[in-house]
């Protein structure tokens, strides 16, 4: 992604193009940036359409809040905070403060190397901070307490959404120099987030209703699948547009986004034909989701054919990983673990089995001690981000728990539903 | 007066209602509602998370007829409505104390 290149063109590679090597600003690029931008502002709403369809009517608006609440707030912190901790100067680990409040971010200068001013970087950069958190919310559905979530989220993006963001694409961050691969976020967003809401699910138990046997019945699938089409067009502008130029890399990354949506889709169809006998329209939605999940790490590094095999993986994977929270007991609600998590490792470790230097020059260097290496790398990314999301996520969650006193709603307002209970409104009234 | 009340598989109202014209049965309300009876219920898979929903849609029918055509109604909603497979429904007929026709004020079976 973004940080990248800017690493590759500080350590002096040759990725760079002469607008880059010139340090000046590159209308077409910011454009397109522009656009993507946009593209991945649209993936919020349409994730709070995806999952608000798939709960009980009772509780359709405080779901989709739960993703609306995030363009308020995410936007607000990335501004004050998050930014500047993912990609003020680094220490490794976190970075600077400098640009605090938007210090020091520039609507004509570029940020580092790039050839688009720095506020868009700060605005493209934003849109993946507000997205990141929601994808949460699809664990602690149809039971939060609200103002338990408004922290949490706050708290977790900074202190977990932005120090990862810097470890992986600020180009001082540790596992950026270590040389782990993650494109457009596989590890960052989706793993990071997939891991929480498995803390999440485990912090707060199970749903009453499950526990009554109740069926709990989605309120509008229709929704979901609207959701997940919107959700497939922002993720052009999510992974092309990580590429941060309207460039070779950026084709690379749109081509292998296309072609990774795909078949997850068919594979999850695939594999539930094969499981239950009936292939379902919410499969679909959910296959093409763990498709784009699973090819956003490796969407600049991998050819076509590299993005088909780990669309269709992940698609049958995570068909398969949504069945598992059945057999261990955890509540994930709208199966954040499966699809984001699972999606999001074997994406992230897939990324190091398919990266290509037909795709992309700066894999010969990503290779330059073998692939073996290079998936291990991927590897340690993985496996550091996911223990430190998940205990990071812990910890937040038994300090709101405490502040909030508890992190349910009460047993009645579950019962009757958050809408009317936590926000006095229903969805609803035919 | 009676009041003819059967619950049916909503898929065939269009026949119940062809043979109550036939009838030249002067009214009718139909409710759609949820009910359980010898026939499982229907099962959900989301996910691979698999639901049994007991409660199946059914409609509910509701005619008032003077008591002599009420043989002659019911046999044919059962007709209409009988497909032999478990989950057909049922019929119960209830005495009537009064009837009103709001417009009017006739009451008895001349407000039917």
């Amino acid at each position: 992604m973004a940080a990248f290149r800017f690493g590759l063109a500080l350590a002096g590679l040759t990725l760079c193009s002469p607008a880059l090597a010139q340090g000046g600003i590159d209308k077409a690029d910011t454009a397109w940036i522009a656009v993507s931008t946009i593209l991945v502002l649209l993936m919020t709403p349409a994730l709070a359409l995806f999952y608000a369809g798939m709960v009980r009517r009772q509780n359709v608006l405080s779901t989709m809040l739960h993703s609306f609440m995030l363009m308020g707030i995410g936007s607000i912190v990335w501004l004050g905070l998050g930014f500047t901790l993912a990609f003020g100067k680094s220490n490794g680990w976190l970075g600077g403060f400098e640009h605090v409040l938007g210090q020091n971010l520039s609507g004509s200068a570029p940020y580092g190397s790039q050839t688009i001013p720095s506020l868009l970087f700060f605005l493209f950069q934003m849109m993946f901070a507000v997205i990141t958190p929601a994808l949460i919310s699809g664990a602690v559905a149809e039971r939060m307490k609200f103002g338990a979530y408004v922290v949490f989220v706050t708290l977790w993006l900074l202190l977990v959404y932005s120090p990862v963001a810097g470890w992986v694409w600020n180009s001082d961050g540790w596992l950026f120099k270590l040389g782990t691969l993650d494109f457009a976020g596989g590890t960052v967003v989706h793993l990071a987030s997939g891991v929480a809401a498995l803390a999440a699910s485990v912090a707060l138990g199970r749903r009453r209703a499950l526990s009554h046997g109740e069926p709990i019945l989605p309120n509008n699938l229709t929704m979901t699948l609207l959701g997940a089409g919107l959700l497939w067009i922002g993720w052009i502008g999510f992974n092309a547009g990580s590429a941060l130029a309207i460039d070779g890399i950026s084709m690379v990354a749109f081509t292998a986004t296309q072609i990774g949506a795909a078949p997850g889709m068919l594979g999850w169809l695939v594999c539930e034909k094969v499981r239950t006998g009936k292939p379902t329209a919410l499969g679909a939605a959910s296959g093409l989701v763990a498709g784009l999940v699973g090819v956003t790490p490796a969407a600049g590094f991998v050819t076509a054919s590299g993005g088909l095999a780990i669309g269709f993986l992940a698609g049958v994977a995570c068909c398969i990983a949504v069945t598992w929270k059945n057999r261990l007991g955890y509540d994930d609600a709208l199966d954040v673990v499966g699809v984001h998590g699972v999606g999001g490792a074997l994406g992230a470790v897939l990324t190091g089995v398919f990266a290509s230097p037909l795709a992309n020059p700066a894999v010969n260097d990503a290779l330059a001690k073998g692939r073996a290496s290079l998936i291990l790398t991927q590897a340690i990314g993985v496996v550091t981000v996911g223990v430190y999301s998940f205990l990071l996520t812990l910890g937040i969650l038994k300090v709101v728990g405490a502040l909030a006193g508890g992190l349910r709603a009460e047993a009645e307002a579950e019962d009757t539903g958050l809408d009317l209970a936590l926000h006095g409104e229903s969805g609803y009234n035919l | 007066m009676v009041k003819i009340e059967a619950m049916i598989r909503p898929q065939r109202l269009e026949e119940v209602e062809a043979a109550l014209r036939e009838l030249s049965v002067g009214g009718m309300t139909v409710t759609e509602v949820r009910g359980m009876g010898q026939q499982r219920g229907v099962t959900h898979t989301y996910r691979g998370s698999t639901y049994t929903v007991n409660l199946v849609p059914k409609l509910k029918l509701e005619i008032v007829v003077p008591e002599e055509r009420a043989e002659e109604v019911v046999d044919a909603i059962v007709q209409a409505a009988r497909t032999g497979e478990v989950g057909d429904g049922k019929v119960f007929v209830i005495p009537v104390d009064a009837a009103v026709r709001i417009r009017t004020g006739e009451r008895g079976p001349a407000a039917l």
